[in-house]
């Protein structure tokens, strides 16, 4: 039997006081002090990233940019086509160096993008489910995290010193190591998303494997496999120690006039990471002012692909 | 000898005498044969394997691993399964309509014109596009926009896109997968039309969990039920009759009772 002073409603009343909010309350104290703790901590990380692209904009632009003349003078074009300067130069720029880079994550492009797409079928597809997948599979995972100085070690001795010379194909070849993963594994993970029915409906329409394959679930496919590739050129733009072994560094054109078959590949070549690297310990102030510029542009260049390869996954099929 | 069986309007007989997932026994003694410019509904409730038949009359389970099957399936007097029948020229003679309308990511005309690229073949792709779409009763509502992608449409206009897509090979049976599932009542209604229509010129089988669509739609019907007495989930072969009969005079005690809707 219910007492009169316990009616229902008046224990209504005492629940609600409970449920109100109290600063006094250990947890929702604790509970703000959290929240403050990691607010502050996120904001700490994003530090060392914003003084990097700070002092980048701060001592690269002002190499590259002089705000006098007209609007097109204000960029050092110079920068973009002369050759780097020697000690005591003035002037000069780093355009062999921005060909050197282009042309060797192209050619580690052109190996590893034809082999991780492969891969990358035979993982999604053919033998998803294989012990042969599996072990691939992590082999990948290992390589996506390897050391690449290490990369460019394995690219010295198979190339460098089988063909007994500096090239653009050895750079070539250790960017390559640093691609596949990357191309593999986004490019499985793209063939995934294909929803099965799509490929179901070509199946039950008579179309053979290959077909499938070919017509329906590479090009559904297609943005997560391109924006897997601007991904991997991204990170190989970037990356110094695997050339040091294997392209070095030159201070010439890999071309002697502006056409393709005057290319020499097989020569040391230089690129924009190596130039960094080399000049930054420069005792020169113009060498030193141009690592500077031209770790500008190596960001720019990969915040560029980077967002190429970003808006191409967001405007992929919706369903 | 094959060919020569006039008094048989049968055109594909189909006969499941124990069908295998690993070691699930998904359905056992099914015997349902598909008549000649007829619709052939296939009802019962979820899981009695109704899609597990009606895929095997086109070799779609042989993407499952594990599948496993006893029995035969005759088209036109051959066994589909067979050890020299290419399960992909099957199909292009078996085509399908799926569950839920899965056009490809690509434009309606190209969705179309699909099985035509893939069997190389040769000839005027504009009319087989309207003929198709015609005959999917969809071309007066994409005839202006056919560059568009096929998934831009409603999804009652996509199943008749598969549809169109289907009959534009000009295949002999068309599958139906409970096409209608994913539809509103008005879409639904659309596709059951177009059904008599399609039936003119093709043979149907349609698997459904809505009687009232069978009964609609259906000439013949099959009843599957599940046996669950072996420990697994067991579908198979209640009755199977002409839809009048089976829903009007149902012979087998489980078929009256899932008529009558005492379980579902």
């Amino acid at each position: 039997m219910a007492s009169p002073d316990k009616d229902p409603s008046s224990l209504s009343e005492i629940e609600l006081t409970r449920l109100e909010h109290s600063l006094r309350k250990p947890r929702t104290l604790l509970s703000g002090f959290l929240t403050l703790v990691t607010t502050v901590l996120t904001f700490t990380a994003l530090v060392p990233l914003f003084s990097v692209v700070f002092m980048l904009f701060y001592r690269g632009g002002s190499t590259m940019f002089e705000f006098s003349g007209y609007p097109w003078e204000w960029v050092r074009w110079s920068l973009f086509y002369e050759l780097p300067p020697a000690a005591f130069d003035d002037g000069g720029g780093f355009g062999n160096a921005l060909v050197g880079t282009l042309i060797m994550v192209a050619i580690a492009a052109l190996i590893s993008v034809p082999f991780g797409i492969m891969a990358s079928i035979f993982l999604a597809e053919l033998g998803a489910q294989s012990k042969t997948a599996s072990v691939v599979r992590f082999c990948a995972k290992v390589l996506s995290g390897f050391p690449s100085i290490l990369a460019g070690v394995f690219a010295y001795g198979a190339v460098v010193l089988v063909t007994g010379k500096f090239s653009a194909y050895a750079g070539g070849v250790a960017l390559s190591i640093l691609m596949l993963p990357v191309v593999m594994l986004t490019s499985e993970e793209a063939i995934r998303m294909v929803p099965s029915r799509m490929k179901e409906a070509s199946i039950g329409m008579g179309a053979t494997q290959t077909q499938t394959m070919w017509y329906v679930t590479l090009p559904t496919a297609l943005p997560g496999i391109i924006t897997g590739v601007m991904l991997a050129v991204a990170r190989a733009a970037g990356e110094t120690a695997p050339l040091l072994f294997t392209a070095l560094f030159s201070n010439y054109w890999s071309m002697s006039t502006w056409s393709p078959t005057s290319l020499e590949l097989n020569e040391p070549t230089a690129s924009m990471a190596v130039l960094i690297y080399n000049f930054s310990s420069s005792f020169v102030d113009n060498q030193k002012e141009m690592a500077w510029s031209a770790s500008l542009v190596l960001v720019l260049v990969v915040l560029m692909t980077n967002l190429i390869g970003k808006s191409l996954s967001s405007s992929g099929p919706k369903r | 000898m094959i060919d020569n069986q006039p008094a048989n309007d049968t055109v594909i007989e189909c006969d499941v005498k124990e069908l295998y997932y690993g070691n699930f026994k998904a359905v056992r003694d099914t015997h349902v044969p598909i008549k000649q410019g007829q619709i052939t509904a296939f009802i019962g409730p979820s899981g009695c394997g109704k899609s597990t038949v009606l895929r095997c009359l086109n070799r779609m389970n042989d993407l499952i691993r594990g599948f496993r099957f006893e029995g035969h399936v005759h088209f036109r007097g051959q066994n589909i399964y067979g050890p020299t029948i290419d399960p992909v020229a099957v199909r292009r003679h078996i085509g399908m309509v799926f569950q839920q309308p899965n056009p490809f990511a690509m434009s309606i005309y190209k969705n179309i014109t699909y099985g035509l690229r893939i069997n190389g073949y040769r000839g005027n792709y504009d009319e087989v596009v309207e003929r198709a779409l015609r005959g999917a009763a969809l071309w007066d509502e994409v005839k202006d926009k056919l560059k568009q992608s096929g998934l831009s449409l409603s999804g009652g206009q996509q199943q008749r896109l598969c549809i169109a897509r289907a009959i534009a090979v000009e295949p002999e049976v068309l599958l139906m997968d409970e096409p209608c599932s994913a539809l509103d009542p008005i879409a639904t209604r659309k596709i059951e039309e177009l059904m008599q229509e399609l039936k003119k010129k093709y043979t149907i089988a349609i698997v459904t969990h809505n009687m009232q669509q069978a009964q609609r739609v259906a000439d013949q019907t099959a009843f599957l039920y599940v046996d669950t007495s072996e420990g697994g989930r067991t579908g198979y072969l209640v009755e199977r009759e002409e839809t009048k009969r089976l829903f009007e005079d149902p012979q087998q005690e489980y078929t009256r009772q899932y008529i009558r809707g005492e379980f579902s």
